[in-house]
């Protein structure tokens, strides 16, 4: 088990792909799918920045990364109010237009993407990637 | 405070601008590059705008918006927007986006300013 958090300061976006960067090519990830993974969890992080705290630089994040039987599991846990996520729906690709693929680009890499949000507070974004060679997107 | 994640330089190449972008583009930096590309599509007496993406390992959605925002303005203008050595991170980013068609992308800088 990996945790790292960080505050929700776009500037530490480099530190988590680092992170997420070198644990998939421990777990022996091919580099493009190393790539895809790692941009996944940046979109998945700079939502968080850019929606559920609205570009606040002081907030949480908390990156959780589980490696297990045959997936790699990665949960985003913030402390902010439940997500908009008609604004993160990801759009229509024929739409040449700026923004909404981040949600696009999560859902395309990930094996599993499950969104919650706690009574207490916070939102969970649950991601999951099979070891390579057991991965159905392929 | 710190140091920025990308460099980007802007220089003239004939009747082009050629944009040099070095590092990673995100949610942080990308908006360095926005600004670039949109002064550039905006230089009077121009007939294309030419980005060298040979020197950036990683890009993010923020940094495609912004190729694609530069794109939109270029179209307006009548300006050719062209793309060239691109790395395999940012090349797959614009096919998982599935932009990799609609950008015109060259290989090499020659290329990208070579009379289409």
């Amino acid at each position: 088990m990996i945790a790292l958090r960080i505050t929700s300061d776009p500037k530490l976006l480099s530190i988590v792909r680092a992170m997420v960067g070198q644990l998939c090519d421990l777990l022996d990830y091919p580099p493009p799918e190393q790539r895809k993974i790692v941009l996944a969890v940046d979109e998945a992080c700079a939502n968080i920045i850019k929606h559920t705290y609205k570009g606040d630089r002081t907030q949480g994040i908390e990156i959780l990364c589980k490696a297990e039987d045959d997936l790699l599991e990665i949960v985003l846990q913030d402390y902010g109010p439940p997500l908009d996520l008609d604004g993160i729906r990801p759009r229509d690709l024929a739409e040449i237009r700026p923004g909404g693929l981040g949600t696009h680009f999560i859902r395309n890499v990930m094996d599993e993407v499950n969104y919650a949000h706690k009574d207490g507070g916070g939102n969970t974004l649950r991601m999951v990637k099979r070891f390579p060679n057991t991965s159905s997107k392929e | 405070m710190g140091k920025d994640l990308i460099d980007v330089h802007t220089r003239s190449a004939k009747d082009a601008v050629v944009i040099d972008v070095k590092g990673q583009v995100d949610l942080f930096s990308s908006p360095k590059l926005r600004t670039a590309i949109l002064a550039a599509v905006n230089t009077p007496q121009l007939t294309r705008v030419a980005i060298n993406l040979s020197e950036v390992s990683y890009m993010d959605s923020s940094g495609i918006a912004s190729l694609v925002e530069g794109l939109q303005h270029a179209r307006g203008k009548k300006l050719l927007l062209v793309l060239f050595g691109l790395q395999q991170g940012p090349r797959e980013v614009l096919e998982l986006a599935r932009l990799d068609k609609i950008f015109t992308i060259r290989p090499t800088e020659l290329e990208a300013l070579a009379d289409q």
